[in-house]
């Protein structure tokens, strides 16, 4: 088959050569810059132990909720039919693109200590703390899970129900014989890939951690970065970081690589389990206690933001500015660098197979490198030039691009793989070559997974609060940065309207883009 | 068992299928037609899978139309997927007897029989992923065997398998259906497989079953329908 391959051009080596040195440069390269600085004499002090055990523990905890609240809910939604079913799968799906500080402030205004919850209770709940940051990051990692488990539940065969209905399966039977060998394959993939974000995670720590009980490693470096100007400690703390990390990263690879986030969610087969009253109203009560859980905050949003969209703080119009201008050019670079290491992965792929697994693994490696460990890495190598304060911007840029490329790539590679293989040899056998090959055969079958990427770079990279805190300037912000110092001026009517501005742009751009993929389409 | 089709009219999306007429029990019938004609649908009906629009399905004078999958005396073969995976071919032919797979030592033994039966002596302990394809539809035709029931129906388990492998296994279905006095519905796109093994033959085409009639005789004077779908 070698023969059939594509040419490995030049262009393609180069290409995708490059995107690959930038990736390592961005993620191993700062690392190395950390590790030059991290002084390994100074002893790890109590208050860096126990954001050691707050960053593993809030983890662990967050991921178990999630998964095991995520099976039920994703039978739930595999076994029954009703209306509204398409609705909810969409918005569980919302909770991916939605940006980690919006997702805070929804979740303080149910069940914050003047929240609907408290209101109704009549006793003032606190969430700050290790509750809050649980309570937030099962609020994100809950609808990922189900989807993901769900995606497992939906590629049993359709057969296999009918099967067991013919043979007088039980619930219980079904539950044993086709559900939990399912589980058992998909569960532990999806449990390591929450843990990860939850370790990464930095907004929700930042709002509702914080304090000597509640500061995970992540909010360590920023502090002190930002605060105590300690370089040597901020490169201890991001080696602890990329080490936990990796080791993550390295055991989710090693178990389970993630699927792709796949759009479209397929009506369930009929199923003839499932049908005793007991099992019936369970999924009824779960369902909608989880669709209140998800979309009351988010409704919340709206509700108190929409007054106070008319009386914006005059400072939310060039924080606007920049965080779409970050947005919009984070998101080219992402897909940039996701179509040249796409093209070199899938060339690759017929001649030197293992090059080609290392790459994709490089790709997706990269979703374990944590924004503040290349930020500190940037802050470090840039120092001795110029003052990295002033280029907040293209930093902020370049983080937000590599921390995206991983779903970009889960998208593209496939795409492109597919298109190579079906099309691209079509494509050869007429002599088509270079740019005129690509733009012909190929690029029409990737226009719609660039844009869905795209639009995913840009919402992602428009809601992010991570490095920009470190490095923005007092003068200079974006939208979410704008946000949290409204935040923690306790102006949360101000801060309810940049809220919603903020949703308002992230799903303007993720539509514009994704919609952009589709113009002209004609390949169904 | 004879089996009344009393009216039946089957409706998935757009496309819809009537059908009335009866199957007199211990036939060995072809179903035969178009793609997308409606041979597998009228298989899931009977099975239980797909709920009829209007009228009513009889088994042995009985109305079953209403009966769920497991009450129904029928076992369906789909073309694939009739294992699952993580099972060994013992425990896939073993749910046949007891869908929690708790089997006692003497339906244990019943179970090493239809492997043997089958021709799969000494395979019991394997997964499908370990079988060939032809092995792995002897596993479901022993798991049939074993469930013993009076109609037994095949979605073209046998489509992927070589010619003569094939022959093989129709040969196997044959040879149990006749033992048994099994009344057998095969869906198939080939005439000669009709020829090979079913006595009659059913005509699937236009939205419409037609009647079983001798498949010799269908052959050998093929109504207009058949023609276009045979290219004569």
């Amino acid at each position: 088959m070698a023969h059939n391959a594509q040419p490995l051009s030049l262009t393609r080596v180069l290409a995708g050569g490059g995107a690959l040195a930038l990736l390592l440069a961005l993620t191993l390269g700062t690392v190395l810059a950390v590790w030059s600085k991290a002084s390994f004499q100074q002893r790890l002090g109590p208050a860096d132990w126990a954001a050691i055990r707050f960053t593993v523990s809030q983890a662990l905890v967050s991921a178990t909720i999630s998964v095991l609240l995520a099976i039920p809910t994703a039978r739930a939604l595999a076994r029954r039919r009703f209306r509204g079913r398409q609705l909810m799968v969409s918005l569980l799906g919302a909770p991916f693109i939605l940006p980690g500080i919006v997702a805070v402030l929804g979740i303080v205004a149910v069940w914050g200590r003047t929240g609907y919850v408290s209101t109704l209770i009549g006793t003032p709940l606190n969430i700050y703390g290790f509750t809050g940051v649980v309570l937030a990051h099962v609020f994100f990692n809950l609808p990922l899970a189900t989807r993901f488990i769900l995606q497992g539940w939906l590629s049993i065969p359709t057969e296999h129900f009918r099967l067991s209905a013919q043979l007088g399966m039980t619930t219980r039977d079904v539950n044993r014989q086709l559900e939990r060998p399912m589980l058992r394959a998909v569960v532990p993939g999806a449990f390591l890939l929450i843990f990860l974000l939850c370790i990464t995670s930095f907004a929700v720590a930042l709002a509702l951690g914080g304090g000597p009980r509640a500061t995970t490693v992540e909010l360590a470096i920023y502090q002190a970065l930002r605060f105590d100007f300690d370089l040597s400690k901020a490169a201890l703390l991001a080696m602890i970081q990329f080490a936990l990390c990796t080791l993550t990263a390295a055991a989710t690879l090693w178990i389970a690589a993630p699927q792709s986030f796949s759009v479209g969610m397929d009506r369930p087969p009929r199923r003839w389990d499932g049908k005793e009253r007991g099992q019936i109203w369970t999924d009824r009560i779960l369902l909608v206690a989880v669709g209140l859980f998800l979309f009351v905050p988010l409704v919340s949003i709206a509700v108190k933001g929409a007054p106070n969209l008319g009386a914006l703080p005059p400072q939310v119009w060039p924080a606007l500015r920049n965080s779409v201008a970050i947005a919009i050019t984070s998101a080219l670079l992402a897909i940039v660098l996701s179509l040249a290491l796409s093209a070199l992965i899938v060339s690759l792929s017929t001649r030197w197979k293992r090059a080609s697994q290392l790459l994709e693994v490089i790709g997706f490696l990269s979703l374990a490198a944590s924004p503040f460990v290349i930020g500190t890495g940037l802050f470090i190598m840039l120092n001795p030039y110029i003052d990295p304060f002033k280029a907040a911007l293209p930093i902020t840029i370049a983080v937000n691009a590599v921390m995206s490329l991983p779903f970009a790539l889960r998208v593209i590679l496939p795409a492109m793989s597919r298109a190579e293989h079906f099309y691209g040899r079509l494509g050869n056998s007429l002599g088509m070559t270079g740019w005129h090959r690509f733009r012909l055969a190929i690029w029409p079958l990737l226009k719609r997974p660039v844009g869905f990427a795209a639009g995913l770079s840009a919402a992602l990279s428009m809601g992010d609060l991570g490095v920009i805190a470190l490095f923005a300037p007092p003068d200079m912000a974006t939208l979410p940065l704008t946000m949290y110092r409204l935040m923690s001026a306790y102006q949360t009517a101000a801060a309810s309207g940049v809220a919603l501005l903020l949703i308002a742009t992230s799903l303007a751009l993720f539509w514009a883009f994704d919609k952009g993929g589709r113009l002209d389409h004609h390949t169904g | 068992m004879t089996i009344t089709l009393d009216n039946l009219h089957l409706r998935v999306g757009d496309f819809e299928l009537t059908a009335d007429f009866e199957i007199a029990e211990g036939h060995k019938i072809a179903l035969i037609g178009p793609s997308g004609g409606g041979k597998s649908t009228l298989l899931s009906a009977l099975a239980g899978f797909t709920a009829p629009v209007g009228g009513r399905i009889l088994f042995g004078g009985v109305d079953i139309t209403k009966l769920p999958p497991a009450k129904r005396p029928v076992t369906l073969l789909f073309q694939d997927h009739n294992l699952f995976p993580h099972l060994s071919a013992e425990q896939n032919i073993g749910l046949g007897l007891k869908p929690n797979l708790k089997l006692d030592v003497a339906q244990k033994q019943v179970v090493q029989d239809a492997l043997a039966r089958v021709g799969l002596t000494g395979h019991g302990t394997k997964r499908p992923a370990q079988l060939s394809g032809g092995q792995q539809q002897r596993v479901a035709i022993a798991r049939a065997l074993l469930r013993d029931k009076p109609v037994l129906l095949l979605d073209e388990p046998f489509a992927a398998l070589g010619p003569a492998l094939k022959h093989e296994m129709l040969d196997l279905v044959a040879e149990i259906v006749e033992a048994s006095n099994t009344t057998l519905l095969m869906v198939t796109h080939q005439p000669e497989d009709a020829h090979y093994l079913a006595d009659q033959t059913v005509l699937i085409a236009g939205g419409i079953a037609n009647a079983p009639t001798s498949t010799t005789a269908l052959f050998a004077d093929p109504p207009v329908a058949l023609r276009r779908y045979l290219g004569e």
